[in-house]
């Protein structure tokens, strides 16, 4: 179905090639998953299918790749819209229309289909991705779950027999990606579709592939498999495989199912050891509260946003908030960061109420980093950012740069932000919003988009703030990460809080957040291979 | 609407169209996001009047008349002579100040209304294949409007965040280059979609085509010299009438020759029923009690503050306006059975929150 030969890719403005004489072959009906770190071609790859990439970055490619036999050299990927569907990281920036049913319309409008048969395959659509109800709704009003589905949709009424997708659930809670995969194996499944995905949080889609091709990066080759083969040896892998791994089973097991069978004697041996780390080894843990929310709302318009929520933030902890997207999750930062005033109730930090405070005064109390970090950066190179901060706040000059150092050493000076990787950018953000020595670190959706090495790194940032007397606030959907680091866990539904407790407890005992390795392990709580590996150690010794 | 308000210069008129048109918008607007815009072009409108009227007070021509009050006068250099500032006020440059300002605020209310009543996305529905280019171009920017505002939010906490003024001219100037930076990014994103869902194939012969969109293209301009002409007599030499008849013409040629062998499909196209035309009509009648009744010189079609006097209302006209008022039964009402609105659900959907770093989901 679709056919790399010898295909070798380099941007214009880089000398280094991305792509070198890859050799690759998709056959008709596969689930295919692409998976690297940051950077290292996966997104030109993808683009190298429709022909965006060369027709619409630029750049040289050579060799030929062709599509059912049409080759993207001689056709643009307009010609190729009725047999390849292409999927974006971030659904709402690829809508033409306003309305889900003229969205779903537009490829095949495009495309000359007739009136009646149009009718019928918009139908189709709706039925086959539950988007009935939704298809007079403006696009804007749509939950993020429910855009990638319409984005899904969109390409799909083109009949396309190839669907390109680029991280199509980075954005999205856990439940909603789910949702998403699931029509993806139903499409691979009772449609025949070729799928070809990349994704970062690999625990939820591995279970589905039936190939994987691991992109080494700077140019190297491709490694391609099948998942038990490349996963035994992938650098990046879900944390069931690194169990997996640990607890030497074979084959590796991919799937939660999988794990548990195999998991048996691996629950006896642990059942007798202390789960995890104790409470009491927190080290920096103070009793006094930093930050409050006392019985505070929040809304929009006539929607509320938060409900009379209450919540207090000590120093040396870190708290996650968790809930399905839209709950309130990123307004209850908001507040705490003093972007908006609650309607009812207040928030204190320090005994100071963030909203009223000018922004001077605000970022040496509490910093936010937002779900796109690159908002926060404005200057046309790295050191220029970093004297920029320090210019601002009246930072001895050369805080922000050695903070850059201690949250990640060997960012390159001279670029431009936008060129940085994810795992870059976030971290010039990071000490951007670390510089002025804030006591309140709030983080929104901190590892969208990031690769395991990057948030390995993120993890143990994190940690380190917390032991430094910091407290921090994670609003995230990423249940792995919630497991390495939180020691609280708030779960928000509707702008109210559903639960609050020690993260352990709180995770483990709900089938939506639990990672996989509480999966694997359940009933015992154990939450990552880290904690599984140390308890056996310590047991051998 | 407009073109009425255009033509007259009567106060009493000019609010009894503004009536009408509050009326119709109170009763047939839908909920809508683009429906709130009345209320801006309202806003809109009052600040024209004000702004008319401190105009004429401190700069307007001295015309004789009762005094209301005096402003010292500054005398200015040779260069400037014909302008005026300061000196007597009269009531009358005033009172014809306020009015000029009405029917610039009446006209702007009739957009409003418009735009309040129709969803820019619909009409858009309407163009001609031929156009449809074009018609892309403007939906695109339509659903731009709304990110860009997104955007502006999210550029002012990011600037709170980093501890840098959100207000003043420091503010705004740092607010200008992301988001202008965001918008780039958007629409090289959304070209790269629409690119990828096969915008822009060709079909037909690209000669007969580019004639065709060339032709109504054309059509299109002369109609709008055309139309400006009929508004205004006498800014346009050849007189408008003509120019508009030649540009339709041009305009159905252009549009008849290029349609007919698009190869581009229409998904549920807007059906064009009885209460559709029931409006046009009506629409139609206002506009033509005025322009008969300003070649017949009805009295009271224009008022003029010198001397003083109160303007009289001449009650054709009232039926004429009132004629407008129509629509507001006729036209069908928004998400009714078989018609196509937008679901009053769109509305009470999710929150979204409008600004904000952290609340912009994506």
């Amino acid at each position: 179905m679709i056919r790399f030969t010898d295909v070798t890719f380099a941007y214009s403005d880089s000398d280094q090639p991305t792509l070198r004489h890859v050799d690759l072959t998709i056959g008709e009906g596969e689930f295919c998953l692409v998976v690297g770190t940051t950077g290292s071609g996966k997104s030109t790859l993808l683009g190298a299918i429709n022909g965006l990439v060369p027709h619409f970055t630029g750049g040289h490619l050579s060799g030929a790749v062709t599509i059912d036999g049409r080759s993207t050299r001689d056709h643009p990927p307009r010609e190729l819209a009725d047999l390849v569907g292409m999927v974006g990281q971030n659904p709402s920036a690829t809508f033409v229309t306003d309305v889900v049913e003229d969205e779903l319309a537009y490829a095949m409008e495009n495309l000359g289909v007739t009136p009646t048969a149009m009718r019928r395959r918009v139908e189709d659509t709706l039925d086959l991705l539950g988007l009935h109800e939704l298809r007079h709704r403006s696009l804007l009003t749509l939950s993020g779950g429910q855009q990638q589905r319409v984005a899904i949709g969109a390409v799909l009424t083109a009949s396309p027999r190839v669907l390109v997708l680029d991280e199509p659930t980075s954005a999205l809670d856990p439940a909603a990606a789910e949702e998403v995969l699931a029509t993806l194996t139903r499409l691979v499944h009772d449609v025949g579709m070729t799928v070809v995905i990349a994704e970062h949080r690999l625990e939820r889609v591995v279970p589905f592939a039936d190939r994987v091709i691991l992109v080494p990066g700077s140019g190297e080759d491709l490694i391609v498999g099948r998942p038990q083969e490349v996963m035994a040896e992938s650098p990046v892998a879900p944390p069931i495989v690194e169990l997996a791994r640990m607890a030497g089973w074979e084959p590796i097991p991919l799937s939660v199912r999988d794990a548990r069978r195999m998991a048996g004697p691996l629950r006896r041996r642990l059942a007798g050891l202390e789960a995890g780390l104790p409470a009491s080894s927190l080290p920096g843990a103070m009793p006094e509260p930093l930050a409050a929310a006392e019985r505070v709302s929040s809304a929009y318009g006539s929607v509320m946003a938060l409900n009379r929520i209450d919540l207090g933030i000590r120093r040396g902890e870190v708290v996650a908030i968790m809930g399905r997207n839209g709950s309130g999750k990123s307004t209850l930062l908001g507040l705490l960061a003093g972007l908006r005033k609650p309607t009812k109730g207040r928030v204190k930090i320090d005994g100071q109420e963030p909203g009223d405070l000018p922004p001077r005064k605000l970022i040496k109390l509490v910093g936010l980093v937002p779900q796109d970090a690159a908002v926060l950066l404005y200057c046309s190179s790295v050191a220029d950012e970093c004297e920029a901060v320090d210019r601002e706040s009246g930072l001895l000059p050369g805080t922000t740069a050695s903070t850059l150092d201690r949250v990640l050493p060997g960012v390159p000076r001279h670029h431009h932000p936008r060129d940085l990787s994810e795992g870059q950018r976030l971290a010039l953000a990071l000490a951007v919003i670390l510089a002025p020595a804030p006591p309140l670190v709030l983080l929104d959706e901190p590892t969208r988009g990031l690769d395991y090495p990057s948030k390995d790194r993120l993890v143990s940032l994190l940690q380190e703030l917390a032991a430094d007397g910091h407290g921090v606030v994670l609003a995230t959907h990423d249940v792995e990460l919630v497991a390495r680091v939180a020691d609280r866990a708030v779960v928000l539904a509707e702008g109210e809080v559903v639960s609050d407790g020690a993260a352990r407890e709180v995770v483990c005992h709900s089938p939506v957040f639990a990672p996989q390795v509480a999966k694997v392990l359940a009933p015992e709580t154990w939450l990552t291979v880290d904690e599984v590996r140390a308890a056996l150690t310590a047991s051998v010794r | 609407m407009a073109v009425a308000a255009v033509r007259t210069t009567n106060p009493m008129l000019l609010v009894l169209i503004a009536v009408v048109v509050v009326f119709v918008v109170a009763a047939r607007r839908s909920s809508a996001p683009w429906s709130r815009s009345l209320a801006v072009f309202f806003r809109l409108g009052l600040i024209v009047i004000a702004i008319r009227v401190v105009v004429e007070v401190v700069f307007g021509l001295r015309l004789p008349g009762n005094v209301l009050f005096a402003l010292p006068r500054v005398p200015l250099p040779a260069w400037a002579a014909g302008v005026s500032i300061g000196g007597p006020v009269t009531v009358e440059s005033v009172l014809q100040a306020a009015v000029d300002g009405l029917r610039l605020a009446v006209i702007l209310l009739c957009f409003g209304a418009a735009n309040s009543l129709a969803s820019p996305y619909r009409l858009l529905r309407c163009l001609p294949t031929v156009l449809y280019e074009a018609g892309v171009a403007v939906t695109v920017a339509l659903t731009f409007a709304p990110e860009v505002v997104i955007a502006l939010g999210t550029t002012r906490d990011a600037r709170r965040l980093r501890g840098r003024p959100t207000r003043g001219i420091a503010g705004l100037r740092g607010l200008a280059i992301p988001v202008l930076e965001g918008a780039l990014d958007r629409s090289l994103q959304l070209a790269a979609s629409m690119d990828a869902r096969g915008y822009g194939r060709r079909f037909v012969a690209p000669t007969h085509r580019r004639v065709a969109t060339g032709a109504s293209a054309l059509g299109l301009l002369l109609v709008m010299v055309g139309v400006f002409g009929a508004l205004d007599p006498g800014s346009v030499p050849a007189g408008g009438i003509p120019i508009l008849a030649v540009g339709s013409v041009l305009l159905a040629i252009g549009m008849t020759a290029g349609g007919r062998r698009s190869p581009r499909t229409r998904y549920r196209p807007d059906v064009w029923r009885l209460p559709e035309w029931g409006v046009v009509l009506s629409g139609c009648a206002v506009l033509g009690t005025f322009v008969v009744a300003g070649v017949a010189g009805v009295p009271g079609l224009q008022f003029t503050a010198y001397p003083l006097h109160a303007p009289i209302l001449p009650v054709v006209l009232c039926i004429g306006i009132l004629v407008g008022l129509l629509p507001a039964a006729l036209a069908p009402s928004p998400g009714g059975p078989g018609h196509r609105g937008l679901d009053p659900t769109s509305v009470e959907a999710e929150p979204r929150p409008s600004a904000g770093v952290t609340g912009a989901p994506r």
